[in-house]
């Protein structure tokens, strides 16, 4: 608390400021324009963010789990302990089979995530823009959307065989989904306010689209990207199980094989960081181009 | 041409707002009109009708309004994801509009902010940028909205003073619909008021240059109109 200002019982700066809150005392409003001033909200705000809070529930997690293990209550051949995971994944990047499966994967996803989304803006721009586009394209899409990828698998190996082709399809079309959804409903759902502006500004269709629509629409494309990086590395998943020769899901099944339950949780914590950077590098993009805005998390 | 607007009976239905009921309405150039009415009265659907913002409503009647014509909201109105200075530009044309945006944020006095976002700036810093954003058109009609219904009493002054210094160097036209008398009265030359979608009263302001003349005028004048808009203040009764 401020030296200078007096406190409610005279005795500025012999009891904390948070004692006299709880005792109810109405501290002088220094402190809230102090809060404000550190860029916090007030009450209703979540107040202010630490730089890595997110570690904190990967961190417990890690401690439970040693804690299991080195106490024996989890045992080895069930899940095996943290670092005895780590040493198997030092050997399986010492021999390179990490590597050589994990740049596999990644091509996998990456190929699989930009049709997707190629395709998703596409059709979302088509059925958002225009009503017999929206007549066309929504319904199947919902449908689609009804069918669970999984099960499109036989059709899609009838199709395209079982090897790469296949994989990559099945991939894109579940990234199609939430990038179609999430762009179509945000392009339909500008704020008509926008629209009237638009007209009494007289701005052509085009740049309607270009200076209204689209960057309205972008927050909800944002959103959906990150449904569809999930979803690019979940169907990755899926398919690297199917007859697959190399990848890091066939890394996993080969270790069911052999009863090697570390190389399988290995490659199910790498899964699980590649999930996690590439929702990281989808938010990283959101903060950059979305600085115009104001939201109750900033 | 010296007239700026012409209405004739105006008839606009809606199935759930506002209707009017045979308009008629002149406008000279460079003539401010405030238009005044109680809410319901149909006083936003007349402007909207001069914008031609209301496709969806049926009607008859003839309008005919300037091609140059920029119309002001009660919310500013501003793209959240432009900078205030491409806020101005949008939809401008020509080598020029960028030169003609920083011109107009300098008249509002928001010159240095061109590259604050929207949420940077306070309402009346927000309505402002919009008033800019119309200038810059060089309108010959401004239809406004209650444009200073959503800020706080002083802001409002303030507004009140810019427009009006503004409206004398451009000299457009000016539809401004309000439910403020005094607003009214400070700003018009005329004031036109609207009741179920009919004008009722179009009423010269002819304040005198005097001041205490002007302010016994005014009183006058403000007990005219709420008369009309069915209040009955007890203190400009007793004055």
């Amino acid at each position: 608390m401020n030296a200078q200002t007096p406190s409610p019982l005279g005795i500025a700066g012999e009891i904390p400021a948070p004692v006299l809150e709880t005792l109810g005392v109405r501290l002088p409003p220094t402190a809230d324009r102090a809060r404000a001033q550190a860029g916090q909200h007030g009450r209703l705000g979540l107040g202010k963010p630490l730089a890595y809070g997110w570690l904190l529930g990967p961190a417990l997690l890690i401690f439970y789990w040693s804690v299991g293990s080195a106490s024996g209550y989890i045992d080895s051949r069930v899940l095996p302990a943290p670092w005895a995971t780590v040493t198997t994944a030092i050997d399986l990047i010492r021999d390179g089979r990490l590597q050589a499966n994990l740049a596999i994967s990644a091509v996998r996803a990456g190929e699989g995530l930009f049709f997707g989304v190629m395709v998703g803006v596409a059709v979302a721009l088509v059925s958002g823009l225009s009503l017999v586009g929206g007549y066309v394209f929504d319904g199947l899409v919902q449908m689609k959307r009804a069918i669970p990828t999984l099960a499109l698998i036989p059709l899609v190996i009838l199709w395209f065989g079982i090897g790469e082709a296949m994989k990559v399809t099945v991939i894109a079309m579940s990234v199609f989904i939430p990038i179609y959804l999430q762009t179509h409903n945000a392009l339909r759902g500008i704020d008509i306010k926008y629209v009237e502006l638009a007209e009494s500004l007289r701005l052509s269709h085009g740049a309607f689209i270009r200076h209204v629509v689209l960057p309205g629409a972008l927050p909800g494309f944002l959103l959906g990207l990150r449904f569809a990086v999930m979803g690019a590395w979940l169907a990755l998943v899926v398919v690297e199980q199917l007859n697959a020769t190399s990848g890091i899901g066939y890394m996993i099944n080969l270790a069911r094989t052999y009863a090697q339950t570390d190389v399988i949780v290995v490659g199910l914590v790498v899964y699980a960081l590649l999930g996690l950077a590439s929702d990281f590098a989808v938010r990283f993009i959101e903060a950059r181009t979305l600085t115009w805005r104001r939201t109750l998390a900033r | 041409m010296t007239q700026a607007v012409r209405v004739r009976n105006l008839v606009r239905r809606f199935t759930l707002r506002g209707v009017l009921n045979g308009v008629d309405l002149d406008i000279a150039k460079g003539e401010f009109v405030a238009l005044l009415g109680r809410s319901g009265s149909g006083k936003s659907t007349l402007l909207r009708a001069l914008a031609d913002l209301d496709q969806e409503a049926t009607g008859s009647g003839e309008t005919v309004v300037p091609e140059r014509l920029s119309v002001i909201f009660q919310d500013a109105r501003l793209l959240p994801w432009k900078r205030v200075l491409d806020n101005v530009v949008l939809g401008l044309n020509g080598p020029d509009a960028r030169r003609r945006a920083l011109t107009a944020l300098d008249e509002v006095r928001l010159a240095g902010r061109e590259r604050a976002w929207p949420h940077e700036l306070s309402g009346g810093e927000q309505q402002r940028v919009a008033l800019a954003r119309s200038l810059s058109r060089d309108p010959e009609l401004l239809l406004a909205d209650e444009p200073f219904g959503a800020l706080d009493a002083l802001t409002r002054i303030r507004m009140h003073g810019l427009l009006r210094q503004l409206s004398i160097v451009h000299n457009p036209a000016v539809l401004l619909v309000t439910h403020d008398v005094d607003e009214a009265i400070e700003l018009a030359d005329r004031v036109v008021v609207l009741e179920d979608g009919r004008i009722v009263a179009d009423i010269a302001i002819d304040l005198p240059p005097d001041a205490a003349a002007r302010a016994a005028r005014f009183i006058a004048l403000r007990r005219q109109l709420l008369a009309l808009l069915g209040v009955h203040d007890a203190l400009t009764e007793a004055a």
